[in-house]
């Protein structure tokens, strides 16, 4: 039986096994749900754009407001300087929230409850702000260690912290993300298992704990997303306006 | 009775649920390895596509819907205005328009009230003119009826007293002698007669 809270998270293959060279990449049922929400985001945002009316239909205006609720959030944290990267952000955001979404649906797998997926995702961002720093500013990037009016004595400290908490900001970022996720889901089942143990009369209130679980994990799945999303225009705030 | 048989049913559920999750593996899937890269391949193949077509595609679509509704709006809003600044300068016209008329408009109520009651004035002096004459004229006709009314009735009383006379004792009197009778009756009675 699938009482076991982790067995949702577990990765099968789907199909044929597909190897190049060493490396298998076959297609799995995460796969399957990174390419359904893909589709979902394109599908949506693509009948969204479709029609331009001066008074938007429903599916156009949630584009148009997913569009501005973005651009708003990238303009408020990072500037205006950040304009290059709002595709890039607002695909992030749209596919952590729709990969979150969609694990909220019974029987589906969540994409972002594996610490490899947000990992590959928090490690691009980091790299990449980090190039993105070294290109605006030379080695003048460095300075983001070295905070001003600050004694020479405690220099050393602050600088080795400064690097360390530069250097976890993909471990957290990506663990942030997974461990909700995960967490959530898990608690989901645990409490879903206990209304099947508990019986018809003893299972009500597990169940209705697990009613409220489902609502505060839908408020988890956008909040995560907005979390990634908001970190990663602070990062790159951080590139880009050197404040140091 | 109830109570006692639902805790109950609770106490001897929880023994089932060691079995119930007794079919643990132990650890998580999420540090198994073995579709490590697959995950990895299929997260950048799919992002990667989700990115490009969402960069290149649909997003610069949204921004100029956007774009385009906020300068038709702005428009819409400019052209508004400028209707309004007509209209009011419209008004402020047509105002000014209404005050004018209203202003000649009294003044030709009162050149013609004045016209007729300068017209009604001089015609009434006119007519009074008239009246006083007409009445002079009535009266200076009324006087001299009044003044040649005694006599007349003086001749009458002669005629009808010779006819009188004639006829009661058939003789003819004398004219002269009648009108000095009458003459004097009238001296000694005018007053009662005619009142005067």
């Amino acid at each position: 039986m699938a009482a076991n809270p982790m067995t949702q998270f577990e990765v099968y293959r789907i199909g044929p096994e597909i190897k190049i060279g060493n490396l298998d990449i076959s297609f799995t049922n995460a796969s399957l749900f990174m390419v359904i929400s893909s589709l979902a985001i394109l599908i949506i945002f693509n009948l969204g754009s479709k029609k331009n009316s001066i008074l938007p239909n429903k599916i156009q205006l949630l584009g148009e407001l997913s569009y501005s609720f973005v651009s708003k959030m990238i303009s408020d944290t990072a500037g205006s300087k950040a304009k290059p990267y709002f595709s890039f952000i607002f695909s992030l955001f749209m596919f952590v929230l729709f990969c979150n979404m969609f694990g909220m649906i019974p029987y589906t797998f969540t994409v972002t409850s594996h610490i490899i997926v947000t990992f590959v995702l928090a490690a691009f961002i980091f790299i990449g702000v980090t190039i993105i720093g070294f290109i605006k500013h030379g080695f003048g990037y460095l300075k983001l260690f070295v905070p001003s009016g600050v004694p020479i004595v405690l220099l050393p400290l602050i600088v080795i912290i400064e690097i360390i908490s530069y250097l976890s900001r993909p471990v957290s970022l990506s663990v942030r993300l997974f461990a909700n996720m995960m967490a959530g889901h898990t608690m989901m089942k645990v409490f879903g298992g206990f209304v099947i143990s508990l019986g018809i009369v003893g299972g009500l209130l597990p169940l209705s704990f697990s009613v409220a679980l489902t609502g505060l994990e839908i408020l988890v799945a956008f909040l995560q997303a907005y979390v990634f999303a908001i970190l990663t225009c602070i990062y790159l705030n951080d590139a880009l306006n050197l404040h140091h | 009775m109830i109570k006692k048989i639902f805790f109950q049913f609770i106490f001897f559920n929880f023994f089932f649920i060691k079995e119930v999750f007794g079919a643990e593996s132990g650890g998580m899937p999420q540090l198994n390895p073995e579709f490590w890269i697959s995950q990895i391949f299929w997260l950048t193949l799919t992002f990667g596509t989700l990115y490009v077509i969402l960069s290149k595609l649909i997003l610069p679509k949204i921004s100029a819907n956007l774009e385009l509704r906020k300068s038709q709006i702005q428009e819409n809003i400019e052209a508004a205005e400028k209707q309004r600044k007509n209209s009011e300068s419209k008004l402020k016209e047509y105002h000014q328009i209404i005050f004018k008329t209203k202003l000649e408009a009294k003044n030709i109520f009162k050149d013609a009230r004045d016209k007729a009651v300068k017209d009604i004035s001089s015609k009434k002096e006119v007519l009074d003119n008239q009246i006083d004459e007409e009445i002079k004229k009535a009266e200076k006709e009324i006087e001299l009826l009044r003044k040649g009314a005694p006599e007349k009735i003086n001749q009458i009383a002669i005629e009808t007293s010779s006819e009188i006379v004639k006829k009661l004792i058939g003789a003819d009197i004398n004219n002269s002698s009648l009108s000095a009778i009458v003459e004097d009756l009238s001296k000694r009675n005018g007053g009662k007669y005619y009142g005067s």
